[in-house]
């Protein structure tokens, strides 16, 4: 298949086509020892409690600053899989592509899931592609799901929150949003910035290496910081209160927030983790973070109370108080 | 020069605040005419820093807020018509009409796009020649002049299925609604920033001169805010009433003379009807004759009666500040951002949504 050409109906149609795309084109890159097998289901071994989880991406553009839909379906995953304080091991990918769609796009998308999934270290172990008529689908859509080990005594959950316990985020909030939508078409503008789009993985690893006390991992996407906590606070009961003047926010997206209308600590991300730890441990966590290569800006931002269970407030710049609700509709659809 | 960080540094609205405190005794009460204002003064709980005697109360800013339902039904009407694309400002999506939003004709079928620009509608009329493109100009005179170039580039540039159905609106004359009203008394205004970067400070001077109500124009960021009511304080102790701007990096005292003269090309006043208020005279934008192909009131036979506001919806009256959303028996129950009854709660600068989502006056 050359680079140049388009994928037809037919390279999803479980044909000789679909079998030169699969192998030429999937396993080659993506080369595992389960995954070469060729099987209907991938077989493995596992022992003990595993993490399953499953994401759909549908991003538009499918390539923006900073990222791509493959890059963004491999970390997506297996940053939900991080959230459990699971490892991620294996992972399923599933295409559904539009009738037309340049080859050459779907190698680089793979070269992309391909080299975030190295990074990761996690393999892909089964797939599935399905070719829709055009405008079926926009372009190309990709599902992944996740499994993860999870080692014995690491409990956590967004239940587990407790009064007393301080709130870190991993960095700057709000850069995959504005990263996103700065390259819409109709809304273009220039902007130097970039989607934080990253697996983390290796940063919950090490956080788990220097604390037992971990109660609650979160990554802020779709609906970002705020909605997120909001989440949390009223899983576990308790309020969460922000300080804003802590909260890491990029100038640019400052900006482009100012110019659009809207509010950073609803822009979502994709290379960020919100951490809740038992208040002794809250350094040695944020320093374990802080020598990750994606967790240079990480910050605490805030504590949990007991008061008003299901609240999160924020101490305002100017040291006034104000509730923080969760997002309402979707200002920014197709974001991840 | 970074134009927020700067503006939100909180140093000096410590030190703004500690002087507001320090000279003010009067009680006053100050109205921010702009839905731009009323988010910042709820996003940096800024009500709650100041002096007791100090109470402030959101006005008709908000240009969602203030479209008569008769007028959304309109644009409904219009979404529904074969060969229609609507293009519109995010905002307007969501506002109930009397039976449906454009969010929900949308979802029934009807072509309606969210612009960021004008000339992005502009824009898609060129690339739908057999469709008919209308714009629903809605806002203050800070989008009409962006309206009134696109009818121009629309002529110039030969583009004869580009529409535009005009409720833009002017503020001076919804102030001196309520300023005539008597219904809330007012010892201060922050007047809208934006609006003041085209009609200038100037626009200003009849609330000074004809009501004795000092008026500051204030930008967007807290230490505009807080500086525009240190202002404020200063003319209510010493008895003045003039027109000052706390926003010079954005207004100038005579405003912005190509978008006035764009906008005087264009159209013509004409009376409007605004939620809450009723038909004010001169307050709305008609087109020109001479431009009348790209009015969408000529083109189409748009069928919409009048209708009533909704019950027990008091949108009206927090328009006018004679209400808060606190007042209103449907806030936070039956009206939420979710499933809005009134428009106040869908536009993200309407009182009511900032009141919901930022907690009112203030937490404890």
């Amino acid at each position: 298949m050359e680079a140049n050409d388009k994928i037809l109906l037919a390279h999803g149609s479980g044909g000789k086509l679909a079998h030169d795309l699969i192998t030429k084109n999937f396993v080659t890159a993506l080369d595992n020892e389960i995954l070469s097998r060729m099987d209907d289901a991938a077989v493995f071994e596992a022992k003990g409690r595993l993490a399953f989880t499953t994401d759909s991406y549908v991003v538009n553009p499918i390539f923006f600053p900073g990222g791509d839909i493959g890059r963004l379906a491999v970390c997506g995953t297996v940053n939900d899989l991080s959230t459990s304080g699971a490892k991620a091991l294996y992972l399923s990918l599933a295409f559904i592509i539009e009738e037309g769609f340049a080859v050459k796009d779907l190698q680089k998308i793979v070269a992309s899931i391909k080299a975030t999934a190295t990074e990761a270290g996690v393999k892909i172990i089964t797939g599935d592609t399905k070719v829709v008529n055009r405008g079926g689908a926009d372009k190309i859509f990709i599902n992944t799901a996740g499994l993860g080990a999870i080692a014995d005594g690491v409990e956590i959950s967004g239940i587990n929150a407790k009064p007393g316990d301080k709130v870190i985020i991993t960095g700057t909030i709000g850069d995959h949003g504005i990263a996103v939508l700065s390259q819409r078409e109709g809304l273009g503008f220039e902007t130097k910035l970039k989607s934080d789009v990253a697996p983390l993985g290796n940063m919950v690893a090490e956080m788990l290496k220097v604390s037992g006390k971990i109660h609650v991992l979160r990554d802020p996407t779709r609906g970002g910081l705020a909605s997120t906590l909001n989440e949390i606070a009223k899983q576990a009961q308790v309020s969460i209160r922000l300080d804003e003047s802590k909260i890491p926010i990029r100038e640019e997206v400052n900006g482009a927030c100012e110019m659009l209308g809207l509010d950073p600590l609803y822009v979502a991300n994709e290379g960020k983790m919100i951490v809740i730890v038992s208040p002794e441990d809250a350094d040695k966590v944020l320093k374990a973070i802080q020598k990750n290569v994606y967790g240079k800006n990480a910050a605490v931002i805030g504590d949990v109370a007991s008061d008003h269970a299901g609240r999160v407030s924020l101490k305002t710049a100017l040291g006034s108080s104000r509730i923080v609700d969760m997002l309402v509709g979707e200002p920014l659809p197709r974001i991840c | 020069m970074k134009y927020t960080t700067e503006f939100r540094n909180n140093e000096v609205a410590q030190a703004l605040l500690s002087h507001i405190r320090e000279r003010s005794r009067k009680k006053a009460r100050f109205m921010e005419f702009c839905g731009g204002h009323t988010v910042a003064i709820f996003r940096y709980g800024i009500r709650q820093l100041l002096p007791k005697n100090i109470e402030m109360i959101s006005g008709p800013g908000c240009p969602v807020c203030v479209t008569a339902t008769v007028d959304i039904d309109k644009a409904i009407a219009l979404a529904q018509e074969k060969g229609v694309i609507i293009t519109t400002f995010g905002d307007m999506l969501k506002v109930p009409g009397s039976k449906s939003s454009l969010q929900k004709a949308r979802a029934a079928g009807a072509d309606v796009r969210m612009v960021y620009s004008t000339l992005d509608a502009l824009q898609i009329a060129k690339e739908n020649p057999e469709k008919s493109v209308v714009f629903l100009g809605i806002g203050f005179e800070t989008t009409a002049p962006t309206v009134a170039a696109s009818i121009l580039e629309a002529q110039e540039t030969g583009v004869k299925n580009y529409y535009v159905l005009s409720q833009n609106k002017l503020s001076p004359p919804a102030i001196k609604a309520i300023l005539q009203s008597g219904e809330v008394k007012l010892d201060g205004l922050i007047c809208p920033g934006h609006v003041s970067a085209i009609t200038g400070a100037q626009a200003w001077d009849f609330i000074a001169h004809d009501y004795r109500i000092p008026c500051v124009v204030a930008g967007f960021e807290p230490l505009d805010v807080l500086q525009c009511i240190d202002m404020l304080v200063e003319q209510v102790e010493n008895k003045q009433a003039r027109v000052e701007i706390a926003y010079r990096r954005g207004v100038a005292p005579e405003g912005n003379k190509i978008a006035l003269d764009l906008m005087s090309q264009v159209y013509e006043p004409a009376p409007a009807q605004w939620r809450g208020f009723g038909v004010i005279p001169g307050s709305g934008l008609k087109i020109k004759k001479e431009y009348r192909q790209f009015d969408a009131e000529e083109k189409f036979e748009i069928k919409a009666a009048p209708v009533d506001d909704p019950k027990g919806c008091l949108c009206g009256e927090v328009l006018r500040g004679v209400n808060t959303p606190l007042d209103c028996k449907l806030f936070g129950k039956v009206c939420n951002p979710e499933s809005p009854v009134g428009p106040c709660m869908v536009s993200s600068e309407g009182t009511c949504s900032a009141y919901f989502l930022y907690g009112g006056n203030a937490i404890d």
